[in-house]
């Protein structure tokens, strides 16, 4: 190596190495403070909990060139309006019955996870649950026995029974339908949602 | 077997890349019965479910890359701090309390399995989180395992001599031990959850996994080409500063759409893909270096590893990952068979095959230090076990990419990302072929491992022993 090249030195290399380093971490940190406050449930991109007492549908949003979530009009799930507490009561048990139950393994959630069976970002208002007025059911009785109810479009991939209880299964549901209303920036790609009455 | 001439470093060593290789070939099983699963949904329902295999799979393997690194740092570090391990006894308490921990977790994998919606579940039975399914408990025995062996080579190294190689690799595993921390918190808002799951698989995968290997890489060339210090040491550097400086910001290509700000899209769009250029450069650099003095390797199969390292990691972090890196590409091909192309080619060649030149290091000093060249008796065996997982490992990366092309097509682009869409790309005969192809490669794979299981247990065995470097 050519001593006289400063650029190409050990010493040079070393500097960049470290102020690099430095640098692109402390930006991440300021993005990052600047992230969690913007995906706190409750915030513009990632609504509250009570979102589950409202209507959840899809908009195009010309400025953005995406589909974005729009919430609307009262539309309590399983016909029974709940309070900040209870919704928030409800998520958790959803969340942790979607961990403890090792879904991420077979599907993707925001895209992540397996790719064995379908992504569920928006299974809340996938076109399979038929219509509205019977859609919340329909998903309950197929996690309380996936087999007999499966929905693998022709192919033999049937979900297992992995021995949800009722109220396990609810929450489950609610928290699909929380999760349809973040704005993930338009994933998954042109989404075409059920058709909901118009309002 | 002569373990009387390995240091005490290379004592511990040992035991880990036994469990790494163990643990290897448990991968490889449990990725041939979620492959099989793929084709025939009916095999195992109920009995191993997808969710368990595949669980198994992704975990074995980076708990086995985990014992590889380890291995592979307290094997070269007696050398390269040029004094004894400070704490033998910490370390073979750390390689047995990590490995109980670890076939407790499989064995609770695969006989409890699911929980019920409870903090108990994720406590106990798994945590529900791709990557880092591992029980909570269990984290914080993989923390404190970390932390005893930060300690143990941070020890070593001051109370011996330090050099470039081991200050970046010291500051890169407290960096190691301390991102594992972002991803042991529960939140019942997926997309925090996903944000800091990131730090943690992002952060180490992407990062300090890439300059952790970068270290064993310089130390490697040095002791199979004698290359010179300098030279190794200049490209670490070089390979830091990218590495650090796309790698840090390319965390935000995961956090497109997880809920976070649209910043992220331009910025994750532009920090990526030339992080592994440095490594390809370093060999090249180290070979022509060299060469100027007449070429000699010392280590042919450890060797051809390096290689299959930098390439492998080039093609497979750095290309394959930028195929899809773009926000416009990215809507199409995330969560779909391109990310599992991506993964496998990124792992194999950017971790498998280190770890595998790395127990090609050892097993030449256990065999008391001959050269493995071209008098080596059986090298068939080392030729055939690279050719059958390289290509086996291609293979599979090229089904998935022609299954990933298909769902991006038909599932996304055509159908509205239904699940009725989803299930009408998995029915797609193209789709079925390439799983099908993806299997056959992965079967390679596995007699690859198994040979490479075989020659490691026999390589050396026969020559003769005044041919010692």
């Amino acid at each position: 190596m050519n001593r006289e090249n400063y650029w190409a030195s050990q010493t040079f290399w070393k500097k960049c190495a470290i102020w690099v380093t430095a640098v692109m971490f402390v930006i991440l940190i300021f993005l990052t403070f600047d992230s969690v406050s913007k995906i706190t449930a409750g915030t513009e991109r990632v609504p509250e909990y009570s979102v589950i007492n409202k209507k959840v549908f899809y908009k195009y949003s010309e400025a953005r060139d995406i589909l974005v979530p729009e919430i609307c009009c009262e539309a309590p799930l399983f016909g029974k309006k709940l309070s900040n507490d209870e919704a928030a009561d409800l998520i958790d048990l959803g969340k942790l019955t979607i961990q403890a139950k090792n879904c991420m393994n077979c599907h993707t959630l925001l895209g992540n996870g397996a790719y064995y069976a379908p992504d569920l970002t928006k299974a809340w208002l996938d076109q399979g649950w038929i219509n509205e007025s019977i859609r919340e059911n329909l998903m309950v009785d197929f996690l309380l026995d996936p087999e007999a109810n499966a929905r693998s479009f022709g192919t033999n991939r049937k979900m297992p029974n992995l021995d949800l209880t009722e109220d396990e299964a609810k929450a489950v549901v609610a928290y699909l339908k929380w999760m349809s209303a973040i704005d993930t920036n338009g994933f998954p790609a042109w989404f075409k949602p059920i058709y909901q009455k118009e309002e | 077997m002569a373990f009387a001439n390995l240091n005490l470093g290379q004592k511990v060593s040992v035991k880990y890349f036994i469990g790494a290789m163990v643990l290897f070939i448990a991968q490889m099983v449990f990725g041939l019965l979620a492959g099989i699963q793929f084709i025939q949904p009916e095999f195992l329902y109920q009995i191993l479910d997808f969710n368990v295999t595949r669980m198994v799979h992704i975990n074995a393997m980076i708990i086995w890359l985990l014992f590889g690194f380890l291995g592979s740092v307290y094997w070269l570090v007696e050398d390269e701090s040029g004094t004894s391990l400070v704490g033998y006894k910490l370390a073979n308490i750390g390689f047995w309390v990590l490995s109980i921990a670890v076939t407790i977790v499989v064995l609770v994998y695969l006989f409890v399995q699911v929980g019920s919606g409870t903090q108990a579940s994720l406590w106990l039975i798994n945590e529900g989180r791709e990557y880092i399914e591992a029980p909570r408990w269990a984290d914080i025995g993989i923390v404190l395992v970390m932390l005893a062996f930060f300690y143990n080579i941070a020890a070593t190294f001051m109370k011996g001599k330090w050099s470039g190689i081991s200050g970046v690799l010291v500051l890169d595993l407290l960096a190691l031990a301390g991102i594992y921390l972002a991803g042991m918190f529960y939140s019942p808002n997926i997309s925090m959850d996903q944000f800091w799951w990131w730090w943690v698989v992002h952060l180490w995968v992407e990062a300090t996994w890439e300059v952790l290997v970068a270290c064993i890489m310089a130390w490697g060339l040095m002791k199979t080409i004698n290359a010179r210090r300098e030279i190794v040491t200049t490209w670490l550097y070089v390979e830091v500063a990218l590495m650090f400086g796309s790698g840090i910001l390319g965390l935000g290509h995961h956090y497109f759409w997880i809920g976070t700000p649209e910043y992220w899209l331009t910025i994750g769009g532009f920090f990526s893909a030339l992080e592994p250029v440095p490594l390809v450069a370093m060999l090249v650099h180290a070979v022509y270096d060299t060469g100027t003095k007449n070429l000699k390797v010392s280590n042919h199969p450890a060797f051809a590893w390096f290689i299959a390292h930098v390439f492998g990691n080039f093609l497979g972090a750095g290309v394959w990952g930028f195929f899809q890196t773009l926000p416009q590409i990215n809507l199409y091909t995330h969560g779909t068979q391109w990310s599992a192309s991506h993964g496998h080619l990124a792992f194999f060649g950017a971790y498998v095959t280190i770890n595998v030149a790395m127990f090609y290091m050892a097993i030449q000093k256990i065999r008391g230090g001959q050269i493995f060249g071209s008098a080596l008796v059986n090298k068939y065996r080392w030729k055939t076990s690279l050719a059958l997982l390289n290509i086996g490992a291609m293979g599979m990366t090229i089904a998935l990419l022609v299954a990933g092309y298909q769902q991006a097509f038909i599932e996304r682009a055509v159908e509205g990302s239904t699940w009725s869409g989803f299930f009408e790309a998995q029915t797609n005969l193209t789709f079925i072929a390439s799983m099908n192809w993806r299997l056959l490669f992965g079967v390679l794979m596995t007699i690859g491992t198994f040979v490479l299981a075989w020659d490691l247990l026999t390589i050396g065995k026969t020559n003769d022993s005044k041919n010692t470097t």
